[in-house]
């Protein structure tokens, strides 16, 4: 047992570190930037075109379509390395680790070798076109309409909550095909160009204020038949590939953690003294402690069973559902600590620069995005604990005769 | 990175699985719950003879000098098995004392015999309800002990003890008292948990042999509990997941409404919770083991994390596993209550878990 990395793993930090130094900046040296989304855009488009030309994009890809055939554990090393440096990667992450994947799956190889290199370089930035107004969690209960007319497609209908919808070249679809059979069998997967005619895009204002998410409508939009992923009614199957790497790419939720709770509790008062000399403080720190090293050395076996060449067991299923909430329970404790101030949203007013305001503001999205915190504990009931799934009533019912609430 | 037990390990952990599986079923563990034996004889000795007691003891001591990733391992199958033996009280407490303060003299005494299972040893802290810190009344004076300890885990059965008493109001230290010897007197007390037994030890003037240096008691039994915390913890892991399991069979089995109770969410997500704090505990222990075996000076922190996570997971799976079975859990017959009765004698033995968050957070601001 030791945290140390085999001989090879390590010249390969050490190559990911040369890089990285050469070109990035430590996030503690770097200073908060104040730049627009257009700008911040720019500057992820160009780290990324850096990363391709340099061999560092899209790691464990396959080397014609952009990658350089790395094995998943020097993934995780450039990773970890990575996230030392202050560069812009969100942008990417759904194209990236999502969109990517289910595409060397099931595209055609001229497709592959024509749209991934592109979309490893970041000339062009991917979305995922999934949920609906009427399927989220019950995914396929979606409703959006594929109708095949000749070599095409017309599609009519409406997704949400799609990330960077508004910034996206090209998205990944999923449709409904075929009304009158059971809902897993009528789906049918494309791919498409975001710029269609009849794709509208629109912003969903968050509870925080911000918006990360879309409304997409589709009026009449055509889709070459060659861009379909999979058979006609496979789009269940593809799907999952999809998100089978959403819960490889979905994490930790980050945030205000214990480090910043307790140096809140270190700076603020309570009862007249720091608010780290109380016992109620210490014990609610401490709980938050043991989740954070929990996870973390999780993480770390899971590495370990990557490392030697095994494929990670279930128990990194649990990040974001135990993540999610403390980053919800830490935001609302250190607004507590601040008393009557905690609801001021001024960072020159308050400590920490609104990092807990923000937890408070951002978790219940975190709790639900890619997949909620009750479908999660469905997942490892199911999956890890091997406990039966719930009895479904519209099981091998047409998917026309589901009863639908209004 | 390597943060997994190794192959040689894995196999010790196989066959201590199988040993205890045939010797140490849930009917064993009854046994000594309604009869009348202090603890399992034929167990503890097939333990010894496969020379469990000596595990970390180094081999010029007796012992076959492996380590503690070893005895982690054997904790977590104990804790599984929920062992009535007094392993927990010879080795985890009274060797590893021994080992950490003992001279060399003292450990050629004892070592060989502890690793033999020859003797059995435990540790005497505490005085009845409330923080031994606070409270402590056992007094030393030139070496005579004077005092009552209650609850002394395995205290009836031990053959020495090493007890924390003070030689004024602010220093203790530890001594060596033999429990066969005059002075001493002990009756088996009830506790919430008959499968491990305990007594309370009145002592007159009992000889103790000190142990370690004089009035540095307290610091050494911090020092001990933190080396202790990890193996219990290892203990306290094994125990919950094996109620995990027993709540996860039930579920399975169990129908109502026309279906297996375990296809509700509202059980799926209560296992789902059990998994979840197991998996934190365990992960942490993990850490534990990696501290306590190389000595690193993150072990207080290591510990105390395990030792919060650990606890807090067996209780949680302990009594939802009762939950789990409905009113078949509240039954003496069924299995349910040995493992609710052991957390909460694992919960509180090294001090409860309030005392431990606290030196958690000490121990991290000692860092920074």
């Amino acid at each position: 047992m030791d945290f140390n990395d085999t001989p090879e793993e390590s010249l390969f930090r050490a190559e990911a570190r040369d890089f990285l130094n050469a070109h990035a900046q430590l996030k503690n040296d770097s200073e908060p930037r104040a730049e627009s989304e257009t700008e911040y855009l720019a500057r992820a488009k160009a780290w990324q075109k850096l990363k391709y030309e340099n061999g560092w994009a899209c790691l464990n890809w396959p080397k014609e379509y952009g990658g350089r055939d790395a094995t998943a554990m020097q993934l995780i090393i450039w990773n970890q390395e990575e996230s030392r440096y202050d560069v812009p990667t969100a942008p990417f992450a759904i194209g990236l680790g999502m969109c990517g994947p289910t595409m060397i799956a099931y595209a055609s190889e001229q497709h592959k070798r024509e749209m991934l290199p592109r979309m490893a370089s970041g000339e062009n930035i991917w979305c995922q076109l999934f949920s609906e107004p009427a399927g989220g969690s019950d995914l396929a209960a979606l409703r959006t309409k594929a109708e095949r007319v000749g070599d095409e497609w017309i599609i009519n209908g409406q997704k949400i909550w799609t990330s960077g919808a508004h910034y996206s070249d090209w998205g990944i679809l999923v449709t409904r095909s075929d009304p009158t059979v059971a809902k897993h069998k009528g789906l049918t997967f494309f791919f498409l160009n975001m710029r269609s005619p009849g794709v509208t895009v629109k912003p969903i204002k968050q509870i925080s204020g911000d918006s990360n998410f879309n409304e997409v409508y589709f009026v009449d939009v055509r889709i070459p038949d060659a861009q379909r992923l999979g058979a006609v009614g496979q789009g269940w199957q593809v799907s999952l590939t999809t998100l089978m790497n959403e819960r490889l790419a979905v994490g930790n939720a980050g945030g205000a953690d214990f480090e910043d709770a307790l140096a809140l509790a270190n700076a603020v008062k309570l009862d007249g003294a720091p608010a780290i000399r109380n016992q109620a403080v210490r014990e609610k720190l401490a709980d938050w402690y043991c989740q954070s090293s929990g996870l973390r050395f999780t993480n770390y076996r899971v590495i370990s069973a990557l490392s030697r060449g095994a494929t990670p067991g279930p128990e990194n299923s649990i990040t974001k559902v135990v993540s999610a909430k403390k980053q919800q329970d830490i935001g609302s404790f250190g607004m507590d600590l601040m008393d009557m101030g905690g609801i001021l949203m001024d960072p020159k007013r308050v400590p920490a620069d609104l990092a807990f305001q923000q937890n408070f503001m951002g978790a219940p999205g975190y709790r639900i995005a890619g997949g909620t915190d009750e479908i999660l504990r469905n997942i490892i009931a199911e999956r890890v604990l091997g406990l039966p799934p719930d009895i479904r009533v519209d099981k091998n019912v047409p998917f026309n005769e589901i009863p639908r609430g209004s | 990175m390597n943060f997994e037990f190794s192959d040689e390990q894995n196999l010790l952990r196989e066959q201590a699985q199988s040993f205890l599986a045939d010797k140490c079923p849930l009917t064993a563990v009854r046994r000594v719950l309604d009869g009348d034996q202090p603890n399992d004889a034929q167990l503890w000795r097939g333990m010894v003879d496969l020379g469990w007691t000596a595990t970390a003891i180094p081999e010029e001591f007796g012992g076959i000098g492996l380590g503690y990733l070893e005895l982690c391992v054997l904790a977590e199958e104990l804790g599984r098995s929920l062992a009535p033996t007094p392993f927990s009280s010879s080795v985890y407490l009274a060797t590893e004392a021994i080992l950490a303060f003992g001279t060399a003299k003292q450990k050629a005494r004892y070592l060989p015999k502890l690793a033999a299972g020859e003797w059995v040893g435990t540790f005497a802290i505490a005085e009845g309800a409330g923080e031994p810190a606070r409270s402590l009344k056992t007094k030393a004076k030139k070496g005579a002990i004077k005092g009552t300890k209650v609850p002394v885990p395995d205290g009836d059965v031990a053959d020495f003890a090493i007890v924390l008493a003070k030689e004024d109001k602010k220093h203790a230290s530890m001594y060596i008292v033999d429990l066969n010897g005059g002075g001493v007197k002990r009756e088996v007390v009830p506790t919430l948990d008959p499968t491990r037994s305990h007594a309370s030890i009145r002592f007159n003037d009992a000889a103790g042999e000190l142990l370690g240096k004089e009035g540095k008691g307290w610091i050494q039994t911090e020092k001990l509990f933190n080396r202790a915390a990890v193996l219990f913890s290892f203990e306290q892991v094994g125990g919950a997941q094996a109620a995990l399991n027993m709540a996860k069979q039930y579920a399975l089995g169990r129908f109502a409404f026309g279906r297996p109770i375990a296809s509700f969410q509202a059980i799926k997500h209560k296992l789902a919770d059990m998994y979840i704090a197991n998996t934190l505990a365990h992960s942490n222990c993990y850490y534990g083991a990696w501290a306590l075996s190389t000595d690193a000076s993150e072990l207080p922190i290591a510990a105390a994390t395990a030792r919060v996570s650990a606890t807090e997971a067996f209780h949680e799976s302990s009594k939802e596993n009762i939950q789990t079975h409905g009113g078949m859990g509240f039954t003496w017959e069924f299995d349910c209550h040995l493992y609710y009765r052991r957390a909460k004698l694992l919960s509180v033995n090294l001090g409860a878990l309030p005392r431990w968050k606290d030196r958690l957070i000490t121990a991290i601001e000692a860092t920074n």
